[in-house]
């Protein structure tokens, strides 16, 4: 709940910070409804849809209405997704408008106790640290393998959290011992190099997913790249930057930059769709800062998805793929889709792997509904949006759900376990289907 | 107007979940796609069939309370902005595809249903709805209904109207009629169904609707005719139309508008010439191929640098829905897009189109113009800032001329985008004095209490104005 006073300070700063043209750049068409999964989602509620969610933030902007709770729970429920972005003609940046109204009205309101405690934990105890992030891994793989899961399992400890919470825990990926996260080399040489790559490790991923980190090096090795590991990368910051934490994102883009900029790679290589889409808009983020922005820019240009780069330098050409035979489909990670526009590559990376039926899946462009942490804060919306994915991911059969992002990784093995179909479906990412089709042949 | 009590009755109707007063509730309904124009309802509420519409409206009836329905919002003339409060009425329950008849060749829906929609179950059957509204993946039945909305089929299979046999529709005072049916031919008085098209939500609030359907075409194929000269471009547009070859599309885009939309779609559109004619022909193979090579032909001999057949299907169908994205993608050049929709014989095309670059010129102004050339209907563009009010002011009367030339070659003022609030000053240019006064004793005659969409169509004075406001 947010105070009359809070709204007040809240509506002057919407005058004063939001893109007056942006806002106006939207016509209202409606021609982004129809791709918008909460406006469907929602029973075709206007103010779930992105042309609502624009005129809202107009609304409170001219002073038409105040931000109220009504005002920020249609903001809350926006997944992020950016569908709605590359189906606008006119090119209205949606999200840059969304992340600046969440800032302003997270900045400016004052969170309960608990709530602020966990923000306080999340977005600046935690991400911004690898080492702290490797140690909450490391408490997470010591439950797993100490015996502690199975007696929380069975003690029923864990019907306490909400049932999608409950859920997730067992679905998440047993965690990498502390020792193996520490240990990588920040320098390995390919074959033959054609190209130098920096490669953005990313928290989740190089804690909780190391092993597909670890995949994605080999390919990027296999495709002709010496690899560069900066040791000083931080998190790329878009937890923050979508949760109304602009500035920590701002100074995680800073440190990223300067451990980048250094190395002077061809390309800036992340393997999560999440991260990539927001490294890719660093130079937004950072367009008020005449001494960062052009460097940001720079920095932002080098980015590829590990799909894309695969692609570009034709791995799939040169590295014979093959696996038994089975049906596998793609369920696209949202930003890489929509800001990164990166939906070719690695469906032609699955179509050539010999051996397997590539199957697409209806609507596999639609978010799945993992989107950060909105299955967690937004459980309800979320759980609605995944069994329409599931329905979907049924219908096409497939034994073999791959993704190019951990948090939808996640989301996809919640899906497969709320259906009970563990022992049908696997849900990969899309380097560790790649790396088992080399190793197969 | 809607006080605690009415709200209490409303809600016994349709349930509190389907009755919303809150700020952000109603301000989301405050707009349609008409530029300039926001006003906040009382109240938005979603019924979920025609009774209960029909208790809606005896009690706005009784208590003069204004009613405007709406289907996505998608309209270019404020037909849904509640300019006087009151009531928004959407149909996000009653979007029910009832039944295809593929022995009667009908479609029975709900006002809801949304177009394409209702096309592609349709085409599955190996059946064709033609009227195809740029905003189709978005727009209601029920709205191009209302607004006998146009698309880039118009010029062989016409409008909405022509497809549209019966209606179910709530009248003002709470009784519900039937109109017409699944009948080829009917004369049983007046032609109600008729004037329930077009009529801009202010005579009834349909609530079913029977549509005629037709055998799909079994080919189809697509060309762009590239054009150095508007002029040559637009004489092209009559000389097909006087060569007796009617296609199934005719659009034309000049190089301005194929920049913008070569921005949003990115799929190689020629932006180096001055004008492009997308055409299609459908029909029987050997007859498509006769007629786009004879249209090809005319092209070529009027000045057509080049012309280019679609490869493919996939290829076809990216051209046309970068010309559906047109509009939209020239809302990206500047913060205000005005866009009007003068229509004249096809004969006199040329002529229009010369005319809007003279009158875009007098006035400084730089605009684009797209359009169903083939139906004569053309969507003169302008590129603005509202924020300019010498600007405003300029496109005011810019556009002023503009009608005036298209009356004066035999046209209209509006040829699928409807009067609503932003034509209403204009109407009588082209009814005359006589033909409004009819058009409010019909009015009059079945809404007695003004309560159905108030404010459209009529204007309230005849001070002229599309643009500026106040
Ligand atoms: C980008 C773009 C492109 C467009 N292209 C075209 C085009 O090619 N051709 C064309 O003709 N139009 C076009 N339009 C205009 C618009 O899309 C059409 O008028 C469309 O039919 C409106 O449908 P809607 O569902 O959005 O109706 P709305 O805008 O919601 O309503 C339109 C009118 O119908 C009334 N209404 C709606 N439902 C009912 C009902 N059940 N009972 C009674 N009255 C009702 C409303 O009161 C209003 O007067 C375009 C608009 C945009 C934004
Ligand atoms: S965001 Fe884009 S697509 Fe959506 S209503 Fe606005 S202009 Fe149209
Ligand atoms: S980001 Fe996704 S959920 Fe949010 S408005 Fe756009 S399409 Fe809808």
């Amino acid at each position: 709940m947010t105070t009359l006073k809070e709204q007040t300070i809240i509506q002057e700063e919407f005058v004063k910070r939001m893109d007056e043209d942006e806002l106006l750049n939207c016509m209202r068409c409606g021609f982004c409804l129809p791709s918008c999964p909460t406006y469907v989602e929602s029973g075709f509620k206007e103010a779930h849809s992105p042309r609502g969610r624009i005129a809202l933030m107009k609304a409170v902007a001219d002073g038409l209405i105040e931000p109220d709770e009504d005002v920020e729970r249609s903001l809350d429920l926006c997944l992020g997704c950016r569908a709605c972005e590359p189906v606008c003609p006119s090119g209205v940046k949606y999200g840059h408008l969304l992340e600046e109204a969440r800032d302003i009205i997270n900045q400016n309101k004052k969170h309960s106790l608990p709530v602020r405690a966990v923000r306080n934990l999340v977005f600046t105890g935690l991400f911004p640290h690898q080492n702290r992030m490797r140690a909450a891994a490391g408490l997470l793989g010591f439950y797993q393998r100490s015996g502690l899961q199975s007696a929380a399992r069975k003690t029923g400890m864990l019907n306490w959290l909400p049932k999608n919470l409950s859920t997730m825990e067992k679905v998440l990926p047993q965690v990498p011992k502390l020792k193996e996260m520490k240990n990588r080399p920040s320098h390995l040489p390919a074959d033959k190099p054609v190209k130098k790559a920096a490669f953005f490790t990313g928290c989740l991923m190089d804690t909780m997913f190391l092993e597909t980190n670890n995949a994605t090096i080999k390919l990027l090795q296999l495709a002709g790249c010496e690899i560069h590991i900066p040791q000083n990368q931080a998190c790329c910051g878009a937890l923050h930057g979508h949760s109304g934490e602009k500035q920590t994102a701002k100074d995680l883009a800073k440190r990223n930059i300067e451990a980048f900029e250094k190395l002077d790679a061809d390309y800036i290589i992340s393997n999560a769709g999440g991260c990539g889409a927001f490294l890719i808009d660093y130079g937004h983020l950072l367009k008020d800062d005449p001494e960062w922005h052009e460097r940001a820019v720079k920095f932002s240009e080098k980015l590829k998805d590990i799909s894309q780069i695969l692609y570009e330098l034709e791995f799939h050409k040169k590295v014979h793929l093959e696996l038994p035979g089975q049906v596998v489909t793609y369920q696209d990670s949202c930003h890489l889709r929509n800001v990164m526009k990166t939906s070719v590559a690695p469906r032609t990376l699955l179509n050539s792997i010999r051996g397997i039926e590539f199957r697409e899946m209806k609507d596999a462009d639609r978010c799945c509904g993992s989107a950060g942490i909105y299955n967690i804060v937004e459980s309800e919306m979320s759980m609605q949006i995944l069994d329409h994915k599931m329905i979907q991911a049924k219908s096409a059969n497939a034994a073999v759900i791959v993704t190019s992002n951990p948090g939808c990784l996640l989301q996809m093995k919640l899906g497969i376990e709320r259906e009970g179909l563990q022992h049908k479906i696997k849900a990969v990412h899309i380097v560790d289907i790649l790396l088992e089709a080399v190793i197969e042949k | 107007m809607v006080d605690v009590q009415i709200k209490e009755r409303f809600i016994a109707i349709v349930g509190a979940e389907n009755y919303d007063d809150s700020k952000a509730g109603r301000l989301v309904y405050s707009y349609d796609a008409t530029p300039n124009f926001q006003s906040m309802p009382d109240a938005v509420i979603s019924p979920r069939n025609a009774q209960e519409i029909s208790q809606i409206l005896k009690i706005c009836s009784s208590r003069g309370i204004p009613i405007v329905p709406r289907g996505s919002g998608t309209n270019l003339c404020a037909g849904t902005c509640p300019t006087e409060g009151g009531i928004v009425l959407l149909f996000k329950h009653m979007n029910k595809i009832i039944e295809i008849d593929e022995e009667n060749l009908t479609a029975t829906v709900q006002p809801g249903v949304i177009t394409l929609d209702l096309i592609n179950q349709v085409e599955a059957r190996g059946l064709f709805y033609p009227p195809d509204p740029s905003s189709m993946k978005i727009s209601t039945i029920g709205g191009n209904i209302n607004e006998n909305s146009g698309g880039l089929r118009g010029l062989k299979y016409g409008v909405t109207r022509d497809y549209v046999m019966g209606l179910e529709a709530v009248l003002a005072n709470g009784e519900i009629i039937r109109t017409g049916g699944k009948l080829a031919k009917d004369v049983a008085g007046y032609d109600f169904t008729r004037l329930l098209v077009g009529s801009e939500g202010t005579l009834g609030i349909i609530t079913e609707a029977t549509l005629k359907l037709i055998p799909l075409p079994e080919s189809k194929k697509t060309m762009l005719a590239l054009f150095q000269d508007l002029e040559q471009a637009a004489k092209s547009v009559s000389k097909i139309i006087a060569g007796k070859i009617i296609p199934a599309t005719l659009e034309f885009l000049d190089q301005p508008t194929l920049k913008a939309v070569e921005d949003f779609a990115q799929i190689g559109l020629p932006t180096d010439v001055k004008a492009v004619l997308l055409i299609e022909q459908d029909g029987p193979v050997d007859v498509v191929d006769k007629d786009m090579q004879k249209m090809a032909e005319i092209c070529q001999e009027q000045g057509a640098v080049s012309v280019q057949l679609a490869k493919s299907e996939q290829e076809a169908e990216a051209l046309r829905t970068a010309r559906r994205a047109a509009l939209s993608a020239l809302a990206r050049l500047k913060p205000t897009t005005i866009l009007e929709d003068a229509t004249v014989p096809r004969s006199e095309i040329a002529n229009m189109v010369k005319a809007i670059n003279e009158i875009s010129q007098k006035y400084g102004l730089s605009i684009c113009t797209f359009g169903h050339a083939g139906d004569g209907n053309l969507h003169p563009t302008c590129p603005a800032d509202a924020r300019d009010k010498n600007e405003m002011e300029r496109v005011e009367k810019a556009f002023e001329e503009i009608f005036i030339k298209a009356i004066e070659l035999g046209g209209t003022i509006t040829g699928e985008h409807g009067v609503g609030v932003m034509k209403a000053p204009y109407l009588e240019l082209k009814l005359g004095h006589a033909g409004i006064d009819a058009m409010k004793a019909v009015k009059t005659g079945l809404d007695p209490n003004n309560i159905l969409n108030p404010g459209k169509i009529f204007a309230k004075d005849n001070r002229k104005r599309v643009v500026v406001t106040q």
